[in-house]
């Protein structure tokens, strides 16, 4: 049985830099039961006897928020061997409360005083004896970036555990019998400043105010003008560097983001290549050759194309936390987004979602309250990413080429935005009725992060979707594709004897049978037909894929006569920008050119004809795209919720209220729509 | 006077916090308590929340909450 150690702490209190010292690479992520909180643990990488638990971040043990709770109860209940708080030595006062109520419940502690070299440059001395004198527990100093003090702080860890070393009781709580929480506050902190007196010297600060770095840069971020423009170019720098292709406005110039999803997709389909090959090769049946490619690498594929993604945004993001911007992003912001019943920190995870629901959704885990992590993540799903862009440009260009077609594409983005701001307020409203929600926020020093601790956040985040969203992803992926590919004549020899295969085309697939099924439902909403209705289910693989997904339905109006006919007058330029190889028109590409290069970017206005059929009015055609804005999003997505949201019954809820909206306002669009046009 | 009166570097002394439960009990472990000394620092671009320093950091929050805390001015 290995030793638990417990680290608490307040936040930005540099706790996780302690525990990423302590235990290396070493760590393990899981979660408090019930709640949206990492519960972190690793061995100590010197003495693999002790193992360290990182308590969440909190200023008090008060009984209120999720942290506080999960700290206490662990405290408590669990008993670990000895608990090391972290201590920002830079506002010692409001550190030491968490570090008396800690020693109250009388489990063995070791302050530990970090950041001692911004103490230093402060010009402030801290007295580590006199503290652990008064306190009688032992005090640390210690630098965690610079791991200075870490081996001394250890072992202090072990000869209080092998003395079985509690705290005493501290003559403050001995004034008078009962005290209630409200006065014991007040005595702690009476307590701390007089402490803080006999062991801290004030150094330059206190002769006349210095202004320090932070304050300086604090100056201009938060500066009464300044503020927003700044604040404009670092969430454009956040977005751009994750998602943009021309970013910093320079053409054909990647983001880090796209650059690295580039080179992981070649190489992806490289593999799949050689698989392909490999398959053929072996003669392998067409079911399995297509399980393997559709079902399962293609399932693998959705997984691994969100990393680099997720990796370069949470590089960034904690980049932003540590430096403790963030902190400042909800200063800047929370105005605005208290009115909608969320705090200005949701702002990063809604804009992150115009290029991405996945990483945008593993961004909430960055907010303070569990009710705003929740509220965001659903709303997250609202947001127009880059999948469905081409949904919306290929109906725009088809049912609205004599329209206004920028007019609406704003209006599906205000659409996203409006709703947005109604299903939390309404969620605020009814699930959340008389939780008061508070601002009180430390605004941190500004540091810049240590390498190691942007490393192992966004390594992290990596491998946690892997693990927790990976499952779902690749099983939803491989159902679709079983419904997609066969059908009941797979099993009765019938498609063996006709075509070679027991494959089914889509469209006499299960998924067809299902749409049939299922469209009835879509009817007041304009689009109840079959085909739209298996646009909608494959869309939930990518959204993309509905474009697709579209071209192979109404394969009379793509079938090879079509695209003969329409890439007829090109010559070799134009057809090697769409990606014909060599410049020459070949049947074989024919067709996923059509879809990704001619459909998706809208520019073929007379294409798929024979969707008017089935979508039969403008008001359908702007039906079908909220619903598919706003209805579940990707099972990558919905993945990454299952991660943040924890319980299936949560995430259930989440995509239940989420299709439940998507057919009130696409039902709403195709009566008032009806009205007008 | 409150909190939320105060301008950008004046200073004052908290002598109550006139709300109870959660809010009341954040509020004293945040570290204003009575008597303590706090400044303004400044107020956000948009108006709300504000900044101000108590016990040696920077807390920020909102008008609506500071006008919960009665001072007096130094």
């Amino acid at each position: 049985m290995p030793t638990t150690i417990a680290l608490a702490g307040n936040p930005n209190s540099g706790k996780t830099t302690v525990f990423n010292a302590l235990t290396g690479s070493r760590q393990h992520v899981g979660n408090w039961p019930g709640v949206t909180v990492d519960k972190k643990e690793g061995v100590y990488r010197k003495d693999t006897r002790f193992s360290i638990l990182d308590l969440p971040g909190t200023y008090s043990l008060s009984p209120y928020s999720a942290e506080e709770i999960i700290t206490r109860t662990f405290i408590v209940e669990e008993k670990p061997e000895c608990v090391i708080d972290v201590l920002d030595g830079t506002s010692l006062e409001r550190n030491l409360y968490l570090a008396l109520q800690i020693m109250e419940t009388g489990v063995p502690t070791v302050l530990a005083i970090n950041m001692m070299d911004e103490v230093r440059l402060k010009g402030d001395t801290i007295d580590c004896k006199r503290l652990e004198a008064e306190l009688g527990v032992a005090v640390v100093p210690i630098e965690a970036r610079t791991n200075k003090g870490l081996d001394q702080l250890m072992e202090a860890v072990m000869h209080t555990i092998q003395a079985n070393r509690h705290p005493k009781l501290l003559d403050i709580y001995r004034l008078n019998g009962t005290v209630d929480e409200d006065t014991l506050a007040d005595q702690r902190y009476t307590y701390i400043t007089s402490l803080v007196e006999k062991a801290v010297c004030r150094g330059a600060s206190l002769e006349g105010f210095k202004e320090s770095r932070s304050d300086k840069i604090d100056k201009v971020l938060t500066h009464r003008i300044f503020a927003l423009p700044v604040f404009a170019v670092v969430m454009y720098l956040l977005f751009a560097a994750t998602f943009s292709e021309n970013f910093l406005f320079i053409e054909g110039f990647s983001s880090p983001g796209i650059a690295l999803a580039t080179v992981v997709e070649t190489l992806w389909g490289w593999l799949t290549d050689l698989v392909s090959h490999g398959l053929l090769a072996a003669g392998a049946a067409p079911w399995a050759y297509s399980l393997v490619i559709d079902g399962v690498l293609e399932g693998m594929g959705a997984i691994i194309g969100f990393l680099p993604l997720i990796l370069v945004l949470y590089l960034l993001m904690s980049f932003l936390e540590d430096s403790g911007y963030m902190a400042r992003v909800a200063f800047v912001m929370d105005r605005i987004f208290r009115r909608f019943g969320l705090s200005g920190r949701s702002f990063i995870p809604l804009l992150m979602g115009f290029g991405c629901s996945v990483p945008a959704i593993m961004a909430t885990r960055t907010l303070d309250s569990e009710k705003d992590r929740r509220i965001t993540t659903l709303l997250a799903g609202f947001m127009p990413c880059g999948g469905k862009l081409p949904i919306f440009i290929m109906f725009v260009s088809i049912f609205f080429a004599d329209g206004n077609k920028t007019l609406v594409l704003f209006f599906l983005y205000a659409l996203s935005m409006g709703v947005s701001i109604l299903i939390s307020l309404l969620i605020n409203r009814i699930a959340y009725k008389g939780q008061v929600s508070n601002f009180l926020m430390e605004l941190p020093q500004y540091r810049l992060p240590t390498l190691r601790s942007v490393w192992i956040h966004g390594y992290e985040k990596v491998k946690g979707f892997i693990q927790k969203a990976g499952t779902i992803i690749l099983a939803a992926t491989i159902l679709i594709w079983v419904l997609s590919s066969f059908n009941m004549a797979s099993f009765n020899g019938q498609n063996l004897e006709q075509n070679d295969t027991i494959l089914a085309e889509m469209d006499t697939s299960f998924l067809a049978s299902v749409g049939k099924t299922v469209a009835p439902i879509f009817k007041p909403l304009g689009f109840g037909e079959w085909r739209p209705t298996v646009g909608v289910v494959t869309g939930w693989i990518a959204k993309e894929m509905v474009v697709v997904t579209m071209a192979q339905l109404y394969s009379e109006d793509v079938n090879e006569e079509y695209l003969t006919g329409y890439f007829a007058n090109m010559d070799r330029d134009e057809l090697l920008n769409l990606g014909f190889s060599d410049g020459r028109y070949s049947a074989d590409e024919a067709f996923d050119i059509y879809a990704e290069a001619v459909l998706m970017e809208g520019v073929d206005e007379g294409g798929l004809r024979t969707l008017w059929q089935d979508i039969r009015t403008k008001q359908a055609a702007l039906a079908y795209m909220a619903f598919n804005l706003l209805c579940m999003p990707c099972f990558a997505a919905v993945g990454a919720m299952k991660r943040e949201l924890k319980t299936v019954r949560r995430t259930a809820g989440a995509v239940g209220i989420q299709m439940l909206t998507a057919y009130v306002v696409a039902l709403m669009i195709n009566l008032i729509g009806f009205l007008i046009w | 006077m409150t909190l939320g009166s105060l301008r950008p570097g004046d200073k004052a002394r908290v002598l109550s916090i006139g709300t109870q439960g959660a809010l009341r009990r954040r509020i004293l472990d945040m570290g204003i308590t009575p008597r303590v000394v706090v400044q303004l620092i400044k107020v956000a671009p948009l108006g709300d929340p504000l900044e101000l320093t108590v016990r040696g950091y920077q807390l920020s929050l909102r008008k609506q909450e500071a006008s919960l805390i009665e001072v007096e001015m130094l």
